[in-house]
């Protein structure tokens, strides 16, 4: 930061372009499939090579998946669409256009609600549309190298309206907007395998003008945090230049994960001309009411409704019931594992802050079945453990496999609840622990605490703890 | 002189002649006379004469497939064969081998019939004479110091000099019809989307046809009825379309000829044979009026509009990136991309190629692509209503017979002398040349029939009623 910039003056504008691939096992215009990682160029035929001769035939597929995730994005769907072709010359566009849509795309004017410094914010979604993937090139000494698989995968684009203007907007957005695809099945969303990459498009204004600025635009960021980090660095860049006395100007960008800071790729002096104009190999399509009708009854719930369903079936604060419903697969385990428990808040707090800490791959930790994860969460509601023993177990259950029952039993975990058996522990505490007592008798309240320790310490952890603290506080009272 | 399919099935059927001795006498011939004509670009020898030895083992089994079964026939070099050249007439595909087969000729081979060989073409189909070949000038096989016309003129001369028994084309705007009126054979064009395009090399994908060349109308189709029908793999294919013949009476049909294209000026021989027609369809108690349909004379502008403009798309993708011509010596991707094209593309598909880039740029779009859209829609919408009142319209299928070849020609003409085969290109309904009679010169003429979409069946009863009273 430079001090004699004066940051606080201006505000950002920030759309994104956010490209997500559809989960379709085959291609759009041909049969081949989709798999990521596969042998360079063995999922491709003469359609994907763009080969003489060769023709496109839309995956009737492609339209549901866009029309279900317009639908989740609260989108109008055009009943009639046609694909367009965007001409421009590169190695990895064999056919030397791309398929798209220009004028008639699949819909327009949705929006998406996201919560960002715990502020509301409707964001709206300008259009969203169906396009094919182009290839991959591979840089290698002296040779650059093609591989078609990616070509003629299926993409919508989803182009927000310029309604963000913080990087951490931008992030909840696309949190949101990842979430929601997710949710509906509509693409993996694996930003490191590309299945969802962001452009962003950023320009600056002083507070309070209602114009835009001339806007840069960066292209292919695969993180969230690394999509905030370069608006950030975007925006600082830019106030900078204006400060400075000079002009943004516009241009392509890309972001550099190393230094952190976003480079140059091109000047756009005069707008690239992609010669769009329909493609005659297509025949325009329609989308029937009776189609958007069906798709739409095929909805699952969306997490922002799944969130509020936790918080009223379960008693979930709002904050943990957003982070278990922000994927799929976690609002999927929670909910069936907490359908057995009568401990859903328990079941809540080992999800998002004990097993996170002990596994960092989120697969494995939801690898546990659903039958004894709630059975942990009955054994420490009911008691039977307490909160320090529950996650050793449930450390050993992932380590293992095991029910936490056995684990409790093998181990003699139990809790110790007989008043008789404790009080033994506290006097035996007591007779090692005289300095702790005078201290505590010379006022230092805090030593009650650590005998408290103590005796949990002596029991093997399995004391009940309220059961100690009241004894403890007892047996003081009476050496007073 | 062109051979016939029905006569040749039946001689096969009665063992007088054997698919081999047709194939091998086709190749002969080739090899005796193409080199004076230019036909061909390969001859496909050994296949050939495997795929006959095949068809006559069928036969000898009693498992012969069809009438098509062991005829030779020659193909367009812009259709793709899996392990035969197809250069498209161009540079650019020089050493190009596709890994499939169009579906056209699939069914083809399908059905028994011989590929014989590929044949030359003005480059990627842009011409009317054949003389825009990277390869060869073809001839006219009835007189080779005048052209047998383009672009499918390699195919029209297979058939008229007797080479191959039918011919596969394209036609875009014409590029079957032309070349068949010049070579005296006939040249059907079907409806749009009726054969399946996957395989054919892309000119202008709207307006791209699978054509056919034979020596009759029913032979012709015949070949459509093989070839047409709902193709997965071209989603522009129609789904009604398979094709059979029926034999209809003429009685009450009525015949129009559009004025904006018989008022243009046309040689003596187009003329008198337009007059005979008339004369045919009138013996036959078939009436012929004259109509006005004016948007008609816009059809060569917006036809060369519509088909540069995807013809740049859709040759963008030759770049020497991935198959054919590479230049060498290039020192990065843009000097490849521009050396390449430069090098593989013939003055004509340049010109093309620009016009149709301007076309389509911003600024340009919407005074030339959009409204050449308009106007097709017009010419559409105008011969619709025209085919309420009358079924099938007459008209040159050329203003005159061949041109001398290599002759000195203004482009602007070139272009507009295509006017009689575009409409029907325009509205992708089906048209047929026939041929009616010679000029004095003792070159051919043809005419043209045209029926609205997916009425191939009445043009080729009306063509064959006529046919032979034209051609006398």
């Amino acid at each position: 930061m430079n001090n004699n910039v004066n940051y606080g003056a201006y505000e950002a504008v920030i759309g994104l372009e956010v490209h997500a691939e559809l989960k379709t096992k085959t291609k759009i215009f041909c049969s081949c499939k989709t798999d990521f990682g596969a042998p360079p160029n063995t999922q491709c035929c003469p359609v994907c090579a763009g080969l003489p001769g060769a023709l496109p035939v839309l995956n009737e597929k492609v339209i549901d998946l866009a029309v279900l995730a317009s639908l989740a994005l609260n989108c109008e769907i055009n009943g009639f669409c046609i694909h367009d072709r965007k001409n421009y010359f590169y190695p990895d566009l064999p056919k030397a256009y791309q398929i798209s849509q220009l004028d008639l795309p699949v819909a327009e004017n949705g929006y998406i609600d996201i919560t960002s410094d715990k502020v509301e914010k409707r964001i709206g979604i300008e259009r969203i549309h169906i396009e094919e993937d182009a290839g991959k090139l591979v840089h290698s000494e002296g040779a650059t190298l093609i591989d078609l698989n990616r070509c003629g995968v299926p993409l919508i684009e989803i182009v927000s309206k310029p309604d963000m203007r913080t990087a951490a907007e931008a992030a909840a957005y696309l949190e949101k907007l990842r979430s929601i695809l997710l949710f509906t099945g509509v693409s993996d969303c694996k930003m490191n395998e590309g299945s969802l990459r962001c452009d962003v498009n950023v320009s600056i204004r002083k507070k309070g003008d209602t114009g835009f600025g001339i806007r840069t635009e960066i292209k292919n960021i695969n993180s969230v945090a690394y999509t905030a980090k370069a608006i950030d660095y975007e925006i600082k860049r830019q106030i900078e230049l204006v400060e400075g006395g000079m002009a943004v100007e516009r241009e392509t960008r890309r972001y550099d994960e190393k230094k952190g800071i976003t480079t140059l790729m091109r000047k756009k002096e005069s707008a690239e001309d992609y010669r769009y104009f329909t493609d005659p190999d297509l025949p325009p399509f329609s989308i029937s009411e009776e189609r958007i009708s069906r798709i739409r009854s095929s909805m699952p719930i969306l997490p922002d409704e799944r969130a509020k369903g936790f918080t009223k079936l379960f008693g979930l604060a709002e904050g943990d019931a957003k982070r278990l419903a922000s994927s799929p697969d976690t609002a999927d385990y929670f909910e069936a594992a907490a359908a057995m428990t009568d401990y859903p808040k328990i079941l809540a707090s080992l999800m998002l802050c004990e097993l996170p800490v002990i596994s960092a791959d989120e697969d494995q930790a939801l690898s546990i079945p659903h039958r004894n994860i709630a059975d942990l969460c009955n054994l420490q509601g009911s008691g039977k453990i307490n909160s320090s023993v529950s996650k050793s177990v449930l450390r050993e259950m992932l380590e293992t496999c095991e029910n936490p029952h056995i684990i409790v039993k093998e181990k003699g975990l139990m809790q110790i609840d007989d008043p008789e058996i404790i009080l033994s522990a506290v006097k035996k505490v007591f007779a090692e622990n005289q300095k702790a007592i005078s201290d505590y008798q010379n006022g230092k309240t805090a030593a009650a605490k650590s005998l408290v320790g103590r005796v949990m310490g002596a029991t093997g952890g399995r004391a009940n703890p309220t059961t100690v603290a009241r004894l403890v506080e007892d047996e003081l009272k009476k050496i007073n | 002189m062109s051979k016939n399919i029905f006569a040749l099935a039946e001689a096969l059927k009665k063992r007088e002649i054997s698919s081999f001795e047709l194939t091998a006498a086709c190749i002969e011939e080739i090899e005796a006379n193409d080199e004076g004509i230019g036909a061909y670009l390969t001859v496909c020898k050994e296949v050939a004469l495997e795929e006959a030895k095949r068809s006559d083992f069928r036969r000898a089994e009693g498992n012969a497939l069809g009438l098509l079964d062991g005829i030779p026939f020659s193909l367009k070099d812009n259709f793709c064969v899996e392990g035969i050249a197809t250069t498209c007439g161009s540079r650019i595909l020089e050493g190009y081998i596709p890994p499939y087969t169009a579906t056209a000729v699939k069914k083809l081979f399908d059905a028994g019939a011989v590929l014989i060989g590929k044949t030359n073409m003005d480059e990627f189909g842009m011409g009317s004479f054949t003389e825009n070949s990277a390869y060869k000038v073809t001839k006219n096989p009835i007189n080779t110091e005048y052209s047998a016309g383009g672009s499918s003129g390699g195919s029209a001369a297979s058939v008229a000099s007797g080479t191959a028994v039918f011919s596969v084309g394209s036609d875009t705007g014409g590029s079957v019809r032309q070349p068949a009126s010049f070579c005296g054979i006939v040249g059907l064009k079907p409806t749009y989307g009726r054969i399946s395009r996957y395989g054919l090399t892309a000119f202008a994908s709207s307006l791209d046809t699978v054509g056919v060349m034979a020596g009759s109308a029913t032979e012709c189709g015949l070949l459509l009825s093989c070839m047409s029908g709902k193709d997965e793999k071209d989603a522009t294919s129609i789904s009604q379309a398979s094709f059979s013949a029926k034999n209809e009476g003429l009685e009450g049909l009525r015949v129009a000829i559009p004025r904006e294209l018989f008022e243009l000026p046309m040689s003596d021989s187009v003329k008198a044979a337009m007059e005979k027609t008339v004369t045919a369809f009138e013996s036959l108690g078939v009436s012929v009026d004259i109509i006005s349909v004016p948007s008609l004379a816009l059809s060569a502008e917006c036809y060369y509009i519509i088909s540069s403009c995807e013809a740049s798309s859709n040759l963008a993708r030759f770049d020497g990136v991935r198959y054919g011509r590479r230049a060498t010596g290039c020192k990065n991707l843009d000097e490849l991309y521009k050396k390449s094209r430069t090098e593989g593309f013939g003055t004509e598909v340049k010109r093309r190629i620009m016009l149709g880039t301007l076309a389509l740029s911003a600024g340009y779009y919407d005074d030339y692509y959009g409204r050449a859209q308009a106007v097709r829609k017009r010419i559409s919408s105008d011969l619709s209503s025209v085919f309420e009142n009358y079924p099938v319209l007459l008209m040159p299928t050329a203003l005159s017979e061949a041109p001398r070849l290599l002759e000195d020609r203004v482009l602007s003409k070139v272009y507009s002398d295509d006017i009689c085969t575009l409409p029907a290109s325009l509205c992708g309904i089906p048209a047929i040349s026939l041929p009616c009679g010679t000029a004095k010169n003792g070159l051919p003429v043809g005419i043209q029939l045209v029926a609205n979409r997916l009425r191939e069946d009445l043009l080729i009863s009306v063509a064959s009623a006529i046919e032979e009273d034209i051609n006398e």
